[in-house]
């Protein structure tokens, strides 16, 4: 008896060995990808602190079309922070394209919020009969690539004398049907019997608005903010289209620009504009898996 | 709520957005319409002469091949991959560092790994090092130079980045999707003896179809910004193989030939249009 009970628990035992196993095993398989993901920030990081020389003896055959192929060392022989300083304290074109790049998606963030919530909120809450075949009408516009509005765009840009301002770029991402659909999955989420229970009290449909549906629907609206920093620090068809002045640029558009000859700069520049997506990756990671989930919502 | 009401608060809650909407989508997109049956400079009427002029352009048709053909073998590659990796990820608790994983690349600016991407796929790139010190190793091949971005290669250059790219989400997407289905079913289906993979193909997969078609539309519409990786890595006139729509229209942009432009972006928003509804129209039709 007392032996049967010891195989039965020693089976136990082998189950979990394997059962641990194997999810090690799964997890070990998922992670590996994880190599290809940290692979370019470490390039990054490590091409930013090295030597001008030795970085150039590095990537020489890359450029110089040789037969000898590319080299490199995940700790520099010679590192050096010539590039930060440069870039940091010497060269004040790269703090324009950082604040031009700052100011651009703070002011379309923004924009989008003052024009795409309420609109979220109206397709949310009030079920009109024309709000479906809107709703249908704005899905078909989120969809549509840069490419097939450029010229559109341009046009009215042309009309209203905006051409080669940032305001080209700004004011027709404000009116991006995008965010709405993300702001409407965070609406949507709220139960109808509370604003219907406000309204019995009396309140008001603003009331309701900003006293209900702002604080409750919040998750929606911090994962349009997420997910557009995300796309409009990025952005690169519409000041590439719009904005000749170089000046005007964000900075997405200037770190291509930069040659090999200039490499470690680039990297440092590079590392530099990757700090604040990261930034806002990593502090709205959560609403940026929101946001994912609620962008696939449908009426 | 009266319907009066209703109405009333519908209009003024929607009237910013869609009056910005108006003036800078659908008016200036009907002006694209008048244009694509005029001509550019004198602007008189040509019927469908700037239509059959883009369909009997060589680059053109070129652009529409390579971007029907990056759609159709992205879009299925990157749903395949993204449910390969969520199926075994629902099983594991501590799924949270691998999901960050997945998903950063979504947040690096394209820009800032342009300069590693050509560093991997030039001619003596990181690829090609590897691939030789494996030839060396085995003794299979000898050095390998093969330059990726100006052969026919450059195709799956972009389809690769591409995937990089946007695997995260579709992870995030299926994981909500399989952690949605209710227990109790798979609960019963093990109970009436199914096995993990009957259950998967009876079970989960027919219980994912609505996030099936998220996927795919949320894939397709990032299929475009892919246009990003093809023109930094190889400018505005790229190897053949990924000279993309997207490339044409910038080229006729950038060379004002507005006529050519205006009945392709007729075309595609067509195009589009059907496709989306076709989407839709299937899904509703399952869902019903």
């Amino acid at each position: 008896m007392k032996n049967q009970k010891q195989i039965y628990k020693n089976d136990k035992i082998k189950q979990n060995i394997i059962a641990n196993l194997n999810k090690a095993f799964v997890m070990a398989v998922l992670i590996l990808p994880g190599i290809f993901v940290v692979f370019p920030v470490i390039i990054l990081i490590t091409g930013s602190v090295m030597d001008q020389y030795e970085l150039k003896g590095y990537l020489s055959s890359v450029f110089m079309d040789e037969l000898s192929f590319i080299s490199w060392k995940l700790m520099p022989d010679y590192p050096s922070f010539a590039n930060y300083k440069k870039l940091l304290f010497q060269d004040p074109s790269f703090f324009i394209l950082f604040w031009n790049s700052m100011r651009m998606t703070a002011c379309i963030i923004g924009g989008q919020l003052l024009i795409g919530v309420p609109a979220a909120w109206a397709f949310a809450v009030y079920k009109v009969r024309a709000g479906k075949l809107l709703f249908a009408f704005y899905v078909v516009l989120m969809l549509l690539p840069f490419q097939v509005t450029m010229l559109s765009n341009y046009l009215v840009l042309n009309k209203l004398s905006l051409l080669n301002t940032d305001k080209a770029v700004i004011l027709p991402a404000i009116f991006s049907t995008f965010p709405i659909f993300l702001c409407y999955g965070g609406f949507r989420s709220i139960p109808a019997q509370l604003f219907e229970a406000a309204r019995v009290d009396g309140a008001g449909e603003g009331i309701i608005f900003s006293r209900i549906g702002l604080p409750l629907g919040k998750s929606g609206i911090l994962s349009a903010i997420v997910l557009g920093f995300l796309e409009y620090w990025n952005m690169m068809e519409q000041p590439m289209a719009f904005i000749d002045d170089k000046s005007l640029w964000p900075l997405s558009l200037y770190l291509p620009e930069i040659t090999w000859t200039k490499a470690g700069y680039a990297f440092c520049a590079s590392f530099i504009t990757l700090i604040p997506a990261v930034f806002v990756f990593v502090m709205g990671q959560d609403y940026l898996e929101q946001g994912i989930i609620y962008s696939g919502l449908k009426e | 709520m009266k319907r009066g009401k209703k109405i009333r608060a519908f209009l003024i809650f929607m009237a910013p957005s869609f009056l910005g909407v108006a003036v800078f989508v659908i008016l200036p997109f009907g002006d694209v319409v008048k244009r694509s049956f005029t001509t550019a400079v004198t602007g008189n009427f040509t019927g469908l002469a700037n239509y059959i002029t883009i369909f009997h352009n060589q680059a053109f048709m070129i652009a529409v091949k390579n971007t029907l053909k990056f759609t159709l073998v992205c879009i299925p590659l990157l749903v395949s991959i993204g449910f390969l990796i969520a199926m075994p990820l629902s099983g594991i608790k501590e799924s949270g560092l691998i999901k960050s994983i997945y998903l950063f690349p979504m947040a690096m600016p394209t820009a800032t790994i342009v300069m590693v991407w050509k560093m991997v796929f030039y001619k003596q790139g990181f690829i090609n090092l590897v691939l030789t010190e494996i030839g060396k190793w085995t003794g299979l091949w000898g050095e390998i130079h093969t330059g990726y971005l100006d052969t026919d290669a450059a195709f799956w250059v972009l389809v690769c980045s591409y995937i990089w790219k946007n695997t995260g989400y579709t992870v995030v997407l299926w994981l909500s999707g399989i952690l949605g289905i209710p227990a109790e079913l798979l609960d019963a289906a093990r109970v009436d003896g199914a096995g993990k993979y009957k259950r998967i193909w009876y079970i989960i997969l027919p219980n994912l179809k609505g996030t099936l078609y998220t996927i795919v539309i949320l894939s397709f519409l990032n299929s475009f910004k892919i246009y990003r990786e093809a023109y930094l890595v190889a400018g505005a006139y790229p190897h053949r193989s990924i000279y993309l729509l997207q490339h044409t229209f910038n080229n006729w942009f950038v060379n004002m030939e507005f006529d050519k432009m205006a009945a392709a972006a007729v075309c595609t928003g067509s195009f589009l249009l059907v496709v989306i509804l076709l989407l839709q129209k299937v899904w509703d039709k399952d869902e019903a």
